[in-house]
This record gives C-alpha cells, sequence and structure tokens, in this order.
C-alpha cells in the first residue's frame, strides 16, 4: 500500500513533492558515493590486514635475533642493563608522523629517525665487549625500525577500521532508512494529490450537475410564466441577444463587398 | 572515541614497557627519553612488579601526548589483559613485542586477534 511505513510529516502539496523528489535524488547520489568510498576503503584495509599479518610474524624473527645479540653483548661485557639506563637522557631514535590520504581518510604514518648525535652509549663497554655493544645496537635500531613500520600499519588498520564501520553505517541507514522514508514521503503525496484530484473533478461535476437542473427548472417556470402571461393577453417581448436574433449575426466586414479596383 | 584531537605530528617518542632485555636492547637503541621533569618514557617489569603499578605505567604512557608508539613485552600485557583489550585508540599505537623467555604468539596478540576475525569471516 502506498503511504504505509514512516515517513516525513509533511503536507501533502506540490510544492512538497518536487522538495521530496529532489532530496530523494540527493540520498541516491549520497548513497552511492558512499559506497564507492566504502570499497576504495575496504580494498585498502584488506591490502593493510595481509601487511599487519606478515609484519607481526616478521617481528617475532627480528626481535629473536635481537635479543640474541644482547645475550652475546652480556656474555661479553657482563650485565650492561643498569649502566644503559642510568645514561639514557634524551631520546635518539625518534619518529615522524606524515599523513597519507585515502578516498578521505587522513591515515598517519611513522618514519623512524636517528639524530646524528647518537653517542649516549659510547663509554658503555669500553673495557670489554664494545664492538659486540656496537652490533648489538645496529640490531636493535633495525628491530626498533620494524616496529615503527609495523606501528604504522596498525595505526592505518585501527583508523581504517572504524572509519569502514562509520561508513558502513551511513551507507546502511540511509539505504534502509532514509530513502524509504522518502519514497513513502513521495507515495503519500501523490495518493494524497490523486485523491484531491479525483475529489476536485466530482465537485465540479457535482456543480455542473447542479447549474444545469437549476436552468432547466428557471427555463421550465419562464415558459409556464410566459404562457400564463400571453393566455391573459399580453404581448411577449424576446431579447434579441447580443447576435442581434434572427436578423443580426451577419460580419459586418463581410457585407457588401465592394468590386476590385482595376487600373 | 579512538581518534585523538592532538596532532600526531607532536608524537614523537616510542615507549617501552617491558622486561629487563627487552628495555635495554631497546634503550641501546636510543628510545629512551628522560624529560624535564624526570620522568622517563620506560618501565622494566619483573617478577616482584606489580600488577597495579604496570596499569598505572600503561595508563600514563598512552595518555601521554608525546608517545607515538606504546611497546609492549607480550607477557607482560598478558598480565594487564582486559585493560590491554579495552584499548582501541590509534594514539598511540599499541604493539605487542615478544620478549627472550616469551616467544612470540601471535594468537594472543589483541591486534592479531582483531585481524583474524576480520579474515575469517
Amino acid at each position: 500500500m502506498s503511504g504505509t511505513g514512516p515517513r516525513e510529516s509533511v503536507f501533502p502539496t506540490r510544492m512538497n513533492l518536487t522538495l521530496t523528489k529532489g532530496r530523494l535524488k540527493g540520498a541516491q547520489t549520497g548513497h552511492s558515493l558512499l559506497a564507492k568510498k566504502r570499497d576504495a576503503l575496504t580494498t585498502r584495509f584488506r591490502t593493510i590486514l595481509r601487511k599487519v599479518d606478515e609484519a607481526k610474524r616478521l617481528m617475532g624473527r627480528v626481535l629473536q635475533l635481537a635479543s640474541f645479540s644482547l645475550a652475546e653483548v652480556t656474555y661479553t661485557a657482563g650485565d650492561i642493563g643498569y649502566q644503559v639506563q642510568e645514561s639514557v637522557k634524551k631520546a635518539s631514535y625518534t619518529v615522524q608522523a606524515r599523513q597519507e590520504n585515502v578516498s578521505g581518510v587522513v591515515l598517519p604514518a611513522f618514519d623512524g629517525v636517528r639524530s646524528k648525535d647518537a653517542s649516549d652509549f659510547n663509554l658503555t663497554g669500553l673495557s670489554r665487549g664494545g664492538q659486540q655493544i656496537q652490533k648489538c645496537r645496529d640490531t636493535y635500531v633495525k628491530a626498533v625500525g620494524t616496529l615503527v613500520e609495523l606501528a604504522s600499519l596498525q595505526t592505518a588498520f585501527t583508523i581504517l577500521d572504524e572509519v569502514i564501520r562509520a561508513t558502513n553505517r551511513r551507507v546502511n541507514a540511509i539505504e534502509h532508512v532514509v530513502i524509504p522514508r522518502l519514497d513513502n514521503t513521495i507515495k503519500y503525496i501523490n495518493s494524497e494529490l490523486d485523491e484531491m484530484d479525483r475529489e476536485e473533478f466530482f465537485r465540479l461535476k457535482k456543480v455542473q450537475g447542479k447549474k444545469k437542473r437549476d436552468a432547466e427548472k428557471s427555463n421550465e417556470s419562464r415558459e409556464g410564466q410566459n404562457a400564463e402571461f400571453t393566455e391573459g393577453g399580453g404581448e411577449l417581448h424576446k431579447d434579441e441577444g447580443i447576435g442581434g436574433g434572427n436578423a443580426g449575426g451577419a460580419d459586418m466586414l463581410d457585407e457588401g463587398k465592394d468590386d476590385d479596383v482595376i487600373f | 572515541m579512538a581518534t585523538t584531537t592532538t596532532n600526531p605530528k607532536d608524537r614523537t617518542l616510542l615507549a617501552v614497557i617491558g622486561d629487563e632485555d627487552s628495555v635495554t636492547g631497546l634503550l641501546l637503541a636510543g628510545i629512551g627519553h628522560v624529560d624535564q621533569n624526570q620522568k622517563n618514557n620506560f618501565l622494566i617489569v619483573d617478577s616482584k612488579t606489580q600488577t597495579s603499578v604496570i596499569e598505572s605505567a600503561f595508563q600514563d604512557f598512552t595518555e601521554r601526548k608525546d608517545v607515538a608508539i606504546l611497546l609492549i613485552n607480550q607477557h607482560v600485557a598478558e598480565k594487564i589483559r582486559p585493560t590491554v583489550d579495552r584499548y582501541q585508540a590509534a594514539f598511540p599505537a599499541l604493539l605487542e613485542i615478544p620478549s627472550k623467555e616469551h616467544p612470540y604468539d601471535p594468537a594472543k596478540d589483541s591486534v592479531l586477534k582483531r585481524v583474524q576475525k576480520l579474515r575469517g569471516d
């Protein structure tokens, strides 16, 4: 049935019909755009998903290697943990965020930056094991590089996940709530307008019928009066009307054509 | 919600919660930082460290505005698993890393769990 289900509360007028049609059109365009956006994001999301999976597994191996090189250091230089912890002052390995744009979504990506004056632990392992410490340090720097990469992937993953959810919600809302609602409104307005049309037609018919009946009635009564009047010895004068009655009706321009003038 | 309003460009540090070996190695790589208030960006967890200390450090690091990535040992994350699983924000990015004694188990990772769930269906 038309007009059932939820609809906007508007008056069923022609202007509102046009307006609602415009809104429906807008909603449909928006829906297709959002669906496109969702598809683009999902494609990106799938690749990131795969990369995250791979990177996580790679990270396990890289850190294992790094732990091993630290064990080497401990073996040659003894426990350097305390020394290292105490000599921490300023981060020499920092990250920089850069932004990437995927169909309107800003994804941050981190870049590991190693400052030039990375000489915090120069004195560590001075007596023995200095070389191992250097090696271990390089291994860990590489490991941190992997971690930073993984972190940016993961951040992108989290953000994309959320954005895709929001987009999906919007797409579904438009598809299942907004569009049916507008559809219902249009149907409602149409049916109301049709109803009004039929009523109007019926009314006109009614008015016409009544006028006809009235005219007939007055004609009849006049005939009767006329008959009564003539019977009573009266003389009847009839209005000749605009056209001039029986004599009139001729075109003034048409009568008495001139002869053609020939030079 | 997840996306914070602060500019991600301000976040430059990495933070670590982990056992001594992991932290030492990462500090050796140069991620350690001590700010003006003598607050450092790492926490060493051993068998005697209490869970509440780990929790508060986790909260502290995740709320700091200059931390871009938070690294946490997986076995440490296990101790505060509910908190870790509840953490969904994009910044700072949370990474669970393996430690020397505890090899990496992808099945426990909160992010990988989500990855697996999403790839599954």
